[in-house]
């Protein structure tokens, strides 16, 4: 092999470097991994808002040093002794737990946005597919409950497939527990604001994620009640391009706002600032 | 003979008893309204798009005591069916069964929900038109209803659609109703990537009502004849009117604030997870 072609190879090699960079899921252009990071996973060419961790997500809306953890032992049980194809549900959710460093799909706790004191959950997608089960529900509830207790606005992001399958009725349920327990809120005149992230679909988008005083929403996020294609096989129709997108749902009326991830934490804070408690 | 059927009817697997939820000849709403029910006046529409008629409601009269029924219409032919789709409500449903037990409070009446749907409408319209939201609202909303709220599973709890009426103070099932986050096929076809494992699923979900009972979910069931609802609606109607008389008289002793206090933590309570 002659030296020209051999330094071709290695230019290739530099400009594909893993280390330092990454393709973008929406417009598959290559982004330098530290704009990518510096703009919180935001594609720096199209825009698309990628997944962030509970933790990720807290960091970049809570003041600095503010954030308390609340219910972080709460984690699944296993009450229906649940196997399916793939295995036991248990051990899924011993390599979850393992894996994502989490113990449940919400991440709970007390904080601050610009000075302003609130609770916070946090959802996370590596969680099970950030599944509403009965840890999840008995995390709201009890986030819910001490923003009742305390007199603080309560803030939801969500990113959920929806209800988890593997605690059956149980998990629907939380459904109904979650929404009962941000209602209260309404009887102190107490906030509740939800913010949408991608994704946000069956269970989780008919309960707390859509029963906001204002829903907020990520720019491109999916959210929706059934699954796109089970809505094509009932109804046999192809379905718009930009169906069940923040996008549309702010034009059909179902979110206050589309936000920019960077312009978040200003946001709530701005809105927090209208509440005269 | 008698007492193999029986046997064979108190030995069945979850997937039969899917079965016997889901039959053709099951009764459905319209048949307890015109059996357990007097004076039947039904409201009609939810007052921004439509009257969707896969949910149902309006007054009614339970041995002379006033009552609001809402709940999933399935039909009694293909006929009715296609019209009344199936008992797959759409946001319209769900919002109309929002106001009529809106009205029902305003009118100090309790409210007795029928559920029995697949789920609710998978649909471009109901999506566009807020099926999630209608939903969601219905659940918030009916944990502060401050008139009693029974439930009552009398075929298919298909997920969030079967929910969407299901906040109540006393949950009831019919022995061989079936309730579930999700269809068997569903549920399958996703876990085990073929639908033709629905009956591990029906097994695996624990679906059926005396799971539901251990699982701390669901109050109270009512046994059906043996063979299942449709061979005897005449006694299957019976039973259940005596059920929502004996629930009626326990929940309408309660003042409005303990019942919906009772109720919240009813649901507070459900859940099972380690700390």
């Amino acid at each position: 092999m002659g030296w020209f072609s051999k330094s071709q190879d290695e230019k290739k090699k530099i400009r594909k470097s893993p280390e330092l960079w990454l393709r973008c899921k929406a417009c598959k252009k290559h982004i330098f991994k530290e704009d990518w990071h510096n703009q919180h996973s935001v594609c720096p060419q199209c825009n698309y808002h990628g997944r962030l961790t509970a933790y990720e997500r807290i960091g970049i809306t809570l003041d600095v040093g503010t954030f308390k953890e609340i219910n972080e032992e709460i984690h699944p049980g296993d009450p229906l002794d649940f196997v399916d194809g793939k295995g036991k549900y248990s051990d899924r959710v011993e390599e979850t737990r393992t894996k994502s460093g989490l113990n449940e799909s919400i991440v709970t706790g007390t904080g601050s946005i610009e000075g302003k004191p609130v609770v916070v959950g946090v959802m996370d997608f590596r969680f099970l597919g950030g599944s509403l089960g009965s840890g999840t529900g008995e995390k709201i509830l009890r986030a819910a409950n001490y923003a009742y207790d305390h007199k603080l606005p309560l803030i939801i992001f969500s990113a959920s497939g929806g209800a988890r399958m593997h605690e059956g009725l149980l998990s629907l349920m939380q459904m109904a527990k979650t929404c009962a327990a941000v209602k209260r809120l309404a009887t102190k005149n107490l906030p509740y604001i939800s913010v949408l992230t991608d994704p946000t679909t069956g269970g989780v988008s008919a309960s707390f994620a859509m029963v906001g005083d204002v829903h907020l929403a990520e720019p491109g996020a999916l959210i929706g009640f059934a699954g796109r294609r089970v809505i094509e096989q009932t109804i046999k129709q192809k379905l718009p391009d930009d169906f069940q997108t923040s996008e549309y749902l702010l034009e059909h009326g179902f979110v206050d706002r589309i936000v920019q991830r960077g312009e978040i934490k200003h946001t709530l804070s701005l809105l927090l600032s209208f509440y005269n408690r | 003979m008698a007492k193999k059927k029986e046997t064979h009817f108190s030995n069945m697997t979850p997937w039969e008893i899917v079965q016997i939820a889901r039959h053709k000849e099951r009764p459905v709403l319209v048949d307890y309204l015109d059996k357990i029910f007097d004076d039947f006046i039904e409201l009609h529409g939810d007052r921004c798009f439509s009257d969707d008629r896969a949910l149902i409601g309006g007054f009614a009269r339970l041995d002379k005591q006033n009552v609001m029924v809402i709940g999933h219409n399935k039909g009694k032919n293909v006929q009715d069916n296609i019209a009344q789709n199936f008992g797959q409500a759409k946001p319209d449903g769900y919002r109309k069964a929002l106001r009529l037990m809106k009205l029902a409070e305003k009118f100090n009446v309790p409210i007795i929900a029928f559920i029995d749907t697949q789920g609710a409408f998978p649909g471009l319209d109901a999506e566009e038109r807020g099926q999630a939201e209608a939903i969601a609202r219905n659940l918030a909303e009916m944990s502060q209803v401050t008139v009693p709220i029974i439930c009552i599973v009398s075929g298919e709890g298909g997920s969030g659609g079967a929910l969407g009426i299901g906040v109540g103070d006393v949950i009831i099932m019919l022995s061989n109703s079936i309730y579930s986050v999700i269809s068997p096929e569903g549920c399958a076809a996703i876990l085990w990537r073929d639908a033709k494992f629905s009956p591990e699923a029906a097994e695996a979900l624990k679906l059926t009502a005396p799971s539901l009972v251990r699982l701390g979910i669901v109050d109270e069931i009512i046994d059906e004849p043996v063979g299942g609802a449709h061979t005897d609606p005449e006694a299957t109607a019976e039973a259940v009117k005596n059920s929502l008389l004996k629930n009626l008289q326990g929940l309408q002793k309660l003042p409005p604030a303990k019942l919906v206090k009772k109720r919240f933590e009813k649901f507070a309570n459900i859940g099972h997870f380690n700390k």
